[in-house]
């Protein structure tokens, strides 16, 4: 089961003097349970992307199935669709409006009309995953701290128990404490969870870090759709679309150039550290 | 769909129109403004006659301003629906002599017919030429203009200069808090938020969690500005000198000339027909 | 010896929360005895995570805050001095983190001219003040545009010129890349770090993102209201544990280098760029290759 997305492309404006392409014959396939990356510069393509996924935008030609069904036929509903493709939109702590964090998060499984015990369970759950303390439920999620508010919206999206995830820079505008927090709980929901996670980001060194394929998108295009140590191996074509390789990679790749017999695929830090030691003590 | 909306954008090319003084531009649309209510239902004919010398003097103007005429029309859409208002109001509600068509307490008469036709044109025409304003005015250009225009209000105690700061630092956030609306209700469907089922009522309160989030948006941004414009030595209207002050130039007086001529003929015509 | 721009001595900033009958019901101490100094034509860096106190100390700078103890003095003016207040935010401009909320004008050069305005400078010198500022931030060619069509990093860089237009002596931004991508971000630390070269404008820059700090003279490290850690950005990198312990990063590099230092591949303290690093390796490499050969002989 999974999402597909066949031949789908998206003008905006269609008919206007300025209509412009967003997104150009995209051919996609999402299977269940893996952490996928998706990068590209502003206006690549990659928000007008995530939106179809969960039909808040459409297609203006092309096909979108999710586990088999198309969403585009008349009887699809596209509230279940919503409730199974959870989508966290950028600073998604600008949608908080309820007087208590818990009534918040109760917002979007009391749309699904689920009975309240359900609804309880759910967001009492999806507080703990995104690991906000008891002692906030009550609280106005307009006294707390930005990292606060942001795990507060993003547990509103988990509480309808999505099979897919979808973040568009979960990270933007936290410090390095407050993203590490973030990624590393969005990193276990998914590997507890087992759902499908997107993550829509800028930095090269989280994706490197965090997901297993990655989605280079430029010009509505997907650009590359693989392992992210296979398209860093491509750091030069990157560049040329505006992005770049996490800068370990460009270090590796220089004392490779210097003659060191060194493996250059390499992206975090911690595989830069093995490799290095490896090769120091084969070194005489 | 929200961001189709083009009343009180400016559309920026270079034209006669886009040079001339706002002040010009105020005036003129004020006097436009009074020749069509110069105009009305009671002379048919006269008022026909009235809306064609208006409608040729409008899309005289639109051309030479270079604004696309679909760019214009595109701001009539939001208010279609008062437009078919006013009217379905005057076909039906208007009473006259000759009955037209007659269907239980429904009754269409002559006069209705031309009433409705009437106000729908001087609707049309209203909004067609406040928006070309608009859209050759900044609106900086424009709150100087009725600044320097209300001036001599100034003596009676009206806060001019901070009324005119407040419309233009309005329009300058209008277009940023439509784009905010878009994505609120975005991120709100995405929760599974229905704002196009349900009675009036249920319709109401899905309004809820976009106004909430939009308001605490708007104080957010009006603090931040308020902030960012102490920052850089804004206090209030005294002292200030202008980057583009307002001078009449000789294209200027020409332009009034134009205005003064439709205003004559409007009122000849006023005088002189008098079906 | 370099003139004094800021000096800020033991500044102590409480936020007090009061309830409806006016009685103090929290006081949050954001700054707790803060001293720092930043000379003329200095570009200095304030790196802190949120919450730091980073902001708050910016905002005395601008006179937006005045100090609960202590003096925060600029340009030679005690910002506490009211008679002065424009004086000050004439010499000391700011620029914030939302370009959007800080862009008044609809059109990119009245905007740039606003400032000017507000200071009753000449309508002639205003239209040479607002070419040159849009020059020096690279956004001439837009001048005639609406910011709403800008991208981020070209707002932000409107902001800046508007800042210019008012010729400060010095410009503090906070945060100004924070709500950007790469791009933008980086179009803005070019464009800062060419104003304090060409221009001579002194820079404090408040940011948590490390890399916007290498090219800094010198970084300030805030954590908790106070200040934790001060001197030049390899100075202040080398410590990588102690910054890490302040939430804040370093770069891949540096961190790179601590990491190889655990497993006893000793690389010198303190590199923070990528050809640092490829040098002191291979440097390393050769020291090893000579202790090897004495080791055989």
């Amino acid at each position: 089961m999974a999402i597909i997305l066949d031949k789908v492309n998206y003008i905006y404006n269609e008919g206007l003097a300025y209509e412009r392409a967003a997104l150009k014959d995209i051919n996609l396939t999402i299977p269940d349970g893996q952490f996928i990356g998706l990068i590209g510069h502003t206006g690549s393509g990659k928000s007008t992307l995530i939106q179809h996924l969960n039909g808040l935008l459409k297609a203006t030609s092309g096909t979108i199935y999710y586990n088999g069904e198309d969403i585009y036929d008349p009887d699809y509903s596209m509230k279940v669709l919503r409730a199974k493709v959870g989508l966290v939109f950028q600073y998604p702590e600008h949608q908080l409006f309820e007087t208590t964090v818990l009534k918040d998060v109760q917002f979007g499984p009391k749309n699904l009309g689920l009975p309240q015990l359900e609804i309880d369970l759910r967001s009492y759950e999806a507080l703990k995953l995104v690991g906000l303390g008891e002692e906030l439920i009550d609280a106005s999620p307009f006294e707390l701290s930005g990292g606060q508010k942001r795990r507060v919206a993003i547990a509103g999206v988990l509480a309808m128990k999505p099979e897919v995830l979808i973040l568009d820079e979960p990270t933007a505008g936290l410090d390095p404490c407050g993203r590490d927090e973030i990624l590393n709980q969005i990193s276990k929901i998914h590997k507890e969870q087992k759902i499908t996670v997107i993550l829509v980001s800028h930095s090269m060194e989280d994706v490197a870090k965090y997901v297993e394929r990655l989605v280079v998108m430029d010009d509505g295009k997907v650009a590359f759709d693989a392992a992210p140590k296979e398209v860093f191996s491509y750091y030069q074509e990157l560049e040329k679309i505006g992005l770049a390789a996490p800068q370990v990679t460009y270090i590796m790749n220089g004392l490779a150039d210097s003659g060191l017999s060194i493996n250059r695929n390499v992206t975090t830090i911690q595989e830069a550290v093995e490799e290095l030691v490896t090769w120091w003590n084969s070194e005489r | 769909m929200i961001r189709d909306i083009t009343i009180g954008q400016y559309y920026p090319t270079n034209s006669f129109i886009h040079r001339l003084d706002p002040r010009v531009k105020l005036i003129g649309t004020l006097l436009y403004i009074i020749s069509l209510f110069l105009f009305g239902p009671s002379y048919f004919v006269r008022s026909i006659f009235g809306y064609t010398l208006a409608a040729a003097a409008l899309f005289t103007i639109i051309k030479v301003s270079k604004v696309p005429f679909r760019f214009i029309l595109r701001g009539l859409k939001p208010v279609l629906f008062l437009l078919m208002f006013t009217v379905v109001f005057n076909i039906f509600l208007t009473p006259g002599e000759r009955e037209l068509f007659r269907w239980k307490f429904i009754r269409i008469t002559d006069t209705g017919l031309k009433t409705a036709f009437l106000m729908g044109v001087r609707l049309v025409l209203l909004i067609l030429g406040s928006s070309l304003m608009t859209f050759t005015t900044t609106p900086n250009q424009l709150t100087d203009g009725l600044e320097r225009l209300l001036n001599p209000l100034k003596k009676i105690k009206v806060p001019v200069h901070e009324v005119a700061m407040m419309m233009s630092i309005a329009l300058r956030f209008i277009p940023i808090l439509l784009e905010e609306t878009d994505k609120i209700m975005k991120a709100q469907q995405a929760r599974g938020a229905d704002f196009e089922t349900g009675n009036l009522f249920q319709r109401a309160k899905a309004m809820i969690p976009i106004l909430v989030p939009l308001f605490v948006s708007a104080f957010r941004r009006a603090g931040d500005l308020a902030m960012a414009m102490e920052a850089r030595c804004y206090r209030g209207g005294e002292g200030r000198t202008k980057m583009k002050p307002l001078v009449y130039e000789k294209k200027d007086y020409t332009a009034f000339l134009y205005f003064i001529i439709y205003f004559v003929f409007v009122l000849l015509l006023r005088k002189l027909v008098t079906a | 010896m370099k003139e004094t721009m800021i000096d800020a001595k033991q500044v102590v900033f409480e936020y007090i929360r009061r309830d409806e009958e006016g009685n103090v019901e929290s006081v949050n101490r954001a700054l707790d005895q803060v001293t720092l100094e930043v000379k003329k034509g200095d570009f200095v860096a304030i790196l802190g995570a949120n919450g730091s106190g980073k902001s708050t100390i910016a905002k005395h700078i601008n006179a937006i805050l005045v100090p609960t103890e202590g003096t925060v003095w600029v340009d030679g003016m005690d910002i506490a001095r009211e008679d002065k207040i424009w004086e000050i935010r004439q010499s000391a401009g700011m620029v914030f983190q939302n370009p959007d909320n800080q862009i008044i004008a609809t059109v990119v050069e009245e905007d740039v001219g606003f400032g000017p305005e507000n200071l009753g400078v000449p309508t002639e010198e205003i239209w040479k003040r607002v070419e040159e500022s849009l020059k020096a931030v690279g956004m001439y060619e837009y001048r005639s545009h609406s910011p709403n069509k800008l991208s981020g990093g070209q707002k932000q860089r409107v902001a800046i010129a508007g800042i210019m237009a008012m010729k400060p002596k010095c410009i503090v931004l906070d945060e100004p890349t924070a709500m950007l991508d790469p791009n933008g971000r980086r179009e803005v630390i070019q464009t800062i770090r060419q104003l304090n070269k060409k221009e001579h404008v002194t820079v404090l820059l408040i940011t948590h993102y490390m890399d916007e700090v290498t090219y800094a003279d010198r970084v300030i490290v805030m954590d908790k209201g106070k200040v934790v850690l001060t001197g030049t950005p390899k100075e202040v990198f080398s410590q990588v544990e102690i910054m890490k312990q302040h939430k804040l990063d370093v770069p891949q590099v540096t961190e790179l280098a601590y990491e190889l230092k655990k497993r006893g591949i000793i690389l010198p303290d303190g590199i923070i760029t990528k050809e640092e690093f490829i040098t002191a390796l291979l440097n390393c490499v050769k020291q090893k290759g000579k202790e090897y050969g004495n080791y055989l002989r």
